[in-house]
């Protein structure tokens, strides 16, 4: 075990990883920081993304040595300063994007992404753009209203 | 304007907040001081005969703590089927022991044979992979497919089954010669067979559990993903470990996601809980993506032949099938009835076909159970239908929009026995089709085509017109037909002393949204504020007995109980109110939260009543307790039967036989709908289960057993690039006759209506290109769909 160090939404943190523990590990067991989920173990359901120094990464694909001194926001990270939630998440509640909430966090932060990428993403670039979450509830109709809301283009967000 | 809260009124939901800032509490998020992990060492064979199981191998490895194997277990009860069917001949279904930890035999590829607990994960990691190592299984000859199974009784799963048959079902087998005689009469009979694909249920959070146990009371605590603690506890208790009730609690916090997967007891449970007991410490495991894949209750998986006999002009005349049903390898809590009085009963459809038999022959296997997912035997119902009906409209030039209608229940017919044994209470499935027609733009659809040709694309058009039946009651009904469980529900509302409410549900909320619309019901009932509900649910040590959420159940069933329970509570709140009005009883009305003296200005409001109760200085306590707390227990007085009406539209490439679904639009008959955005999400996530089986997805085990599709890189699960906005429409409303909500509800639906919709859309746009196709198997898979084109 050794020391590792990161900024994680703003706070510099230290906790003991091997050098096999992936980062989506590192937040859950050694900060405690349980809002980002793992789903599939093997990077393919999205349900771990974080942004590292402000890029998509599913957490769950890389170890916590690699990425330490790095800037990482989590899903708890993501609301305003007051506590309020932040244009995304609050997109996702008028939306009913979620359901069980299990996805939502890495759609949350994997749609952030995609928008500061690309503020004005059509349909079909947001549907591309989250092609790498997986949501079994919800058929992403209301994610993807969401996201356009989100976005500021409300005449597609309400067909 | 449209309703700003209370009943009707598209709320958002107060559980969004938790989940979108990360503080959500599922049971993998739990930690607890000292606690230790449990890894499962699994079978990597189909089949074999446990020879010698190494846990000697982890003694003493770095953290290792305890180890188990099915020889710790093999005395204590095995998780029981929650439904006896009986076969055509009268015998009792075989029901093989399904033991915590296999003992003697693994039957399928991921059967747990032992288990290991360490201090840390990695630990108990290290020491199942030892122990596998040491293990000795001796390889038999795995039984996969279900004819072979059927067929060869040399092979068996369960040694004392000869034929690998579990049952050979027969509903109803009085109508075998009357349905017999008139298929052979028929003029036209209509033959298709068909697979009902098998499919991995992925709700996105895997299983989880933890067990703790008290040394100084005895009592045990399980936290678990399930949709249904109250029935979990009982099984696990009662059935499989024998802890008296009192002495277990169950808790299901946040789940993310069921579809039916979470309904069942797994032995992971039961071996966290005895392993916390030898430890004295709290015992975890989460399972891995691959053992949900291995291990979750799969779905569907039936092989069945429909004949459809009608009239030259498409009037049906009669419905037969024969079904083998797989079951896996072990009876899953809900597998026998999923086959059973979840599918045959559905077989007459929204239709007035006279005659109708099901045979269903439900098959061990060397595969993961099967059991109950979205849907649950009524999908396979519809599928079969509305597949064989369109296959029909198809062979005798008829439309499918009007053979439909010339077909349908008329809404004058109700209540409407249907020969499978369902008395409809109500519905109107012309005014879905109609809905659905106008929605979908049918009117539009050939210059719809004519576009599509145009950039190179087969244009199809498909329709599934779909009923249901929700809320399975009432008890003694279908305790006749072998449920060995009520199927009642249950809630309690207290009125605390200051006016607001705790409500404890029995129905559990895994995306459901319960903790939103059961309080827009609650707040709607008394007058008071949403806010000022709580809905509590989860917890066996605070709800009451209610058997949890599955098979669209939650508001039609627990949603009236926690109705009735408010009713309760209002009609004491008027004896208080009569009291301290100085009225009777009668003069009392009650109405926005306010109960008032008819014809006068005297009036007490809701909290005011709700002080009086629990402080009760002006209060009649020689007639009445002190206190605002009810109880309702609700069983009710017959299924619901939802209903509607989808219609799917798709473009296929010719090249490559890639299928797009361009437009999908759903008219539904809900009745009454407590909060349209929720009914609404509810729909399009199960219209896109709905297409993902129809177009993705499949579970494959090879002939030896090995699940290929092990991953999200062999199991297509739908994205988000592979489906379109879904329109939805649940104005067509006719509620409910038996329930005073009048809800039918809505959670299955999507996936019911949807693949035949989809397949009969591109065998339509094969049958518009000169293709002749008749059938293709789903998943429609680019490779299918192409080799279909061009066989």
């Amino acid at each position: 075990m050794t020391k590792v160090s990161m900024v994680v939404n703003g706070v510099s943190v230290t906790a003991e990883a091997e050098g096999r523990t992936l980062l989506s590990a590192y937040l859950r067991e050694g900060l405690g920081l349980t809002g980002t989920h793992v789903g599939c173990d093997t990077s393919q359901c999205g349900a771990c993304v974080v942004h590292v120094d402000g890029v998509a990464v599913k957490s769950c694909s890389v170890f916590a040595q690699d990425v330490a001194s790095a800037a990482v926001t989590t899903i708890e990270g993501m609301a305003n300063e007051d506590g309020s939630l932040g244009v995304v998440q609050q997109a996702f509640q008028d939306h009913h994007g979620l359901q069980c909430g299990f996805c939502t966090p890495g759609m949350v932060m994997s749609a952030s992404a995609l928008l500061a990428t690309n503020p004005r993403p059509t349909e079909a670039e947001v549907r591309h753009g989250l092609e790498g979450n997986i949501c079994r509830c919800t058929g992403y109709h209301n994610i993807v209203k969401a996201v356009l809301a989100a976005s500021g283009q409300t005449a597609i967000a309400a067909e | 304007m449209p309703k700003d809260h209370g009943i009707g009124a598209s709320m958002k939901r107060r559980e969004d907040i938790r989940f979108l800032t990360g503080a959500g509490h599922y049971t993998d998020d739990i930690a607890l001081h000292g606690q230790t992990y449990a890894v499962f060492v699994r079978s990597n064979v189909a089949h074999g005969r446990i020879v010698s199981v190494g846990t000697e191998a982890a003694k003493g490895m770095p953290g290792v703590l305890a180890t188990f194997s099915g020889e710790d277990f093999k005395d204590v009860g095995g998780n029981p089927a929650g439904w006896l069917i009986k076969s055509r001949n009268g015998e009792p279904m075989r029901e093989p022991k399904r033991p915590v930890l296999a003992h003697g035999k693994v039957r399928h590829v991921g059967d747990a044979y032992a288990a290991v607990v360490a201090e840390t994960y990695n630990q108990a990691k290290d020491a199942a992979q030892a122990i596998a190592d040491a293990s000795v299984i001796e390889e038999l000859t795995a039984v996969v497919n279900m004819a072979t199974a059927l067929a060869d009784k040399s092979n068996r799963v369960h040694d004392e089954i000869p034929d690998n048959e579990c049952f050979d079902w027969g509903w109803i087998e009085d109508n075998r010669a009357a349905v017999d005689a008139a298929i052979k009469a028929a003029p036209h009979v209509t033959t298709l067979e068909l697979i009902n694909n098998r499919l991995v249920p992925n709700a996105m959070e895997p299983r989880a559990s933890i067990g703790e146990y008290y040394p100084g009371t005895g009592d045990y605590k399980l936290t678990t993903t399930s949709q249904n603690p109250h029935l979990t506890r009982l099984l696990v208790a009662a059935f499989v470990l024998g802890i008296p009730e009192n002495k277990l609690t169950v808790v299901s916090p946040d789940v993310g996601g069921g579809f039916g997967s979470k309904i069942y007891h797994y032995g992971e449970e039961a071996l966290v809980l005895a392993a916390a007991k030898k430890l004295k410490r709290p015992v975890r495991w989460t399972a891995e993506r691959s053992e949900s894949f291995l291990t979750d209750a799969h779905g569907r998986d039936h092989v069945t032949k429909i004949e459809l006999a009608c009239e030259k002009d498409g009037t049906f005349i009669a419905f037969r099938t024969e079904t083998m049903a797989n079951v896996g390898a072990y009876l899953s809590n809900f597998a026998t009835v999923t086959p059973t009085f979840l599918h045959g009963t559905l077989m007459a459809g929204p239709y007035k076909v006279p005659n109708v038999y099901v045979n269903v022959k439900a098959v061990f296997t060397n595969t993961a159970p099967v059991d109950a997912y979205r849907g649950a035997g009524r999908p396979e119902a519809t599928y079969s239908l509305e597949r064989v009906v369109d296959k029909m409209c198809r062979e005798l030039g008829l439309d499918p929009f009007e053979v439909r209608r010339k077909n349908f229940i008329t809404p004058d017919m109700f209540p409407y026995t249907t020969p499978v044994a369902l008395a409809y209470d109500i519905g109107n499935y012309q005014a879905t089709l109609d809905k659905a027609v106008q929605l979908a733009d049918v009117a539009g659809f050939e210059a719809r085509r004519v576009a599509s040709a145009t950039k190179g694309k087969l244009r199809g058009l498909g329709l599934s017109t779909w009923i249901e039946a929700c809320g399975i009651a009432p008890s003694a009904l279908v305790g006749m037909l072998g449920a060995r469980v009520g199927l009642y529900d249950a809630a309690t509302v207290r009125v605390n002393a200051t006016g607001n409410v705790s409500v404890m549900v029995g129905a559990h909320s895994h995306g459901q949204s319960h903790e939103t619309v059961f309080a827009q019901i609650v707040a709607d009932k008394f007058g008071i504020p949403e806010g000022a509900v709580e809905i509590v649910h989860g917890d066996t040590s605070k709800i009451p007995f209610g058997m949890g959420s599955y098979g669209s159940r939650s508001l039609a069933v627990c949603g009236q109980a926690m109705s009735n329970a408010c009713d309760k509570v209002i009609t004491k709140g008027r004896k208080i109110a009569a009291h301290m009005l100085e009225a009777v009883e009668g003069e009392i009305l009650f109405k926005d939260g306010v109960f008032t003296v008819s014809g006068t200005n005297r009036s007490k409001t809701f909290g005011e009543i709700a002080f009086s109760a629990y402080v009760p200085h002006n209060y009649p306590l020689a007639t009445l307790e002190p206190g605002l707390e009810e109880t309702a227990f609700y069983d009710p007085a017959n299924f619901t039967y939802p209903a509607g009406a989808y219609i799917c539209e798709v473009e296929v490439d010719e090249g490559t036989g890639h299928v797009e679904v361009t437009a999908f639009t759903c008219a539904d008959d809900f009745g009454n709908v407590m909060n349209p955005m929720v009914v609404e999400g509810q729909v399009h996530g199960g219209v896109v289960q709905g297409i993902g089986q129809a177009l993705l997805e499949l579970g494959v085990y090879d002939e030896t057993g090995q699940l290929l599709t092990g991953t999200y890189m062999d199991y297509a699960m739908p994205r988000a690039d592979d489906v379109p906005f879904v329109t939805v429409d649940h104005s067509c409303a006719t509620p409910c006759t038996h329930n005073a909500l009048g809800v039918k509800g809505c959670g299955e639906a999507g996936a019911i209506g949807s693949p035949p919709a989809v397949v009969n859309a591109v065998i339509d746009a094969l049958s518009r290109a000169g293709k002749g196709v008749t059938h293709i198997d789903m998943p429609l898979t680019p490779s299918r769909v192409w080799s279909a084109m061009n066989a």
